[in-house]
């Protein structure tokens, strides 16, 4: 049996349909959650906020959707916008907690820590310490799987813009590794 | 200072789409372009090698933050619930589309704005029947024209449909002039419901008023007697 497509749920959420609010929440709400999680730092309790924030939106902007681009691209735009406009609101020192210790735990030793620690830990830590502007095209491109138009339109940025950011973001990412002392030999 | 621009732009492109390539959302095109790429040069695909390790580690960094708590549905649906009271206490009686569509049927299209004052006279009985309905139902509000559940005011009742051609102040003076009342309306057909009398007439009783009623031919386009019960 077919599951109902995501805009033929939120066609139902336009009309009230509280269910396919549910569906829909079931669906993708993971997702969004880990996606702002990354964006605000790690703050497990402002991003479970944030996503409830999200699925409001939905359910009451659910009668403007054109269906355009996929549902889940529409989640990820509103949730970004969600959690950059949570983000302005906090004093910056509380910002990336998260990364500066990512980035204090990297400048230990290097050699040390290549030692302890496997090549795909380094790896996770070292995605970690990207900005957040890094990690969060990092994360759209791999994890979320979304194509350079996708991207564009959740960013808000040109489809070129879209291709050289996660370019430096990948470079960026070999410079961490190679100050964690993993020299990948690229860039 | 950047190798990307020290490369020949057609493999500086190919290189830019190796994320894209390795999530599998490039067109079929690009990813032909790609693999074609990848196939002929050993150091696009040593660099290829290395954005897969980069996806396979972003997949399970992101797989390791967990799922957010049942608070964040509770939350959600709690404010649903909430939106969805204040919008029933806002529309339930949609008073406003309803006048509107009362115009609307016992207007004629040509209806100038000069009948807006007559209008208000409309606007009085509608007002007294919301009245009515708010303070007899008290909190279900319900939408006057389509309540059938619950008890019905008493007296006697006809159903008219009203002449095209008649406009506010001319079904208003016919209210006045049979001491009648709205009650609902319009009914498919375009048919309101209307207190004749406030209390209960024989069958003959009810058979007169509703005679005398239809001889306002410039009003009324048809009226009939009807039960007091619905």
């Amino acid at each position: 049996m077919q599951a109902t497509s995501d805009e033929a749920l939120i066609s139902r959420i336009a009309a009230g349909d509280r269910l396919a609010m549910q569906v829909l929440f079931a669906r993708h709400h993971v997702r969004v959650y880990r996606f702002v999680l990354r964006l605000v730092g790690g703050n497990a309790t402002l991003a479970e906020d944030l996503i409830s924030d999200v699925f409001l939106d939905v359910w009451r902007q659910a009668a403007k959707f054109e269906a355009r681009s996929a549902a889940s691209t529409w989640l990820l735009a509103i949730a970004r916008f969600k959690a950059l406009s949570a983000l302005r609101r906090k004093p910056d020192e509380e910002l990336d907690e998260e990364t500066a210790e990512a980035i204090e735990d990297l400048s230990d030793d290097p050699e040390v820590t290549a030692q302890k620690k496997d090549k795909g830990e380094i790896l996770r830590k070292c995605l970690t310490a990207l900005s957040p502007e890094h990690r969060e095209i990092i994360d759209l491109v791999y994890y979320h799987e979304k194509s350079v138009e996708e991207v564009a339109s959740i960013v808000g940025i040109p489809e070129a813009t879209v291709k050289t950011r996660m370019f430096y973001a990948r470079k960026k990412l070999s410079e961490l590794l190679k100050a964690a002392g993993v020299d990948r030999g690229w860039p | 200072m950047i190798a990307i621009r020290d490369k020949a732009p057609e493999r500086e492109d190919i290189e830019t789409l190796l994320p894209w390539h390795a999530a599998g959302t490039l067109s079929r095109r690009d990813a032909e372009r790609v693999e074609q790429a990848l196939a002929t040069d050993a150091e696009l695909a040593r660099r290829y090698e290395l954005v897969r390790e980069e996806l396979a580690e972003t997949i399970h960094l992101n797989e390791t933050l967990g799922a957010p708590s049942a608070r964040a549905m509770q939350k959600l649906f709690a404010a649903i619930d909430a939106e969805s009271a204040n919008e029933n206490r806002r529309t339930s009686f949609d008073f406003g589309g309803w006048l509107a569509g009362l115009i609307e049927q016992v207007s004629p299209r040509t209806l100038a704005w000069s009948a807006a004052a007559a209008g208000l006279a409309i606007v009085l009985q509608a007002g007294l029947l919301a009245g009515f309905f708010v303070t007899e139902r008290g909190a279900t509000y319900q939408t006057a024209s389509y309540d059938h559940t619950t008890s019905t005011p008493q007296g006697a009742f006809a159903l008219v449909r009203f002449n095209p051609e008649a406009n506010a102040a001319d079904i208003t003076k016919f209210f006045a002039a049979h001491k009648a009342t709205l009650v609902e309306g319009p009914q498919p057909g375009g048919v309101y419901r209307i207190r004749v009398a406030p209390t209960a007439l024989s069958q003959s009783e009810l058979a007169k008023v509703v005679a005398q009623m239809s001889e306002d031919k410039g009003v009324v386009a048809f009226i009939v007697p009807a039960r007091s019960q619905q």
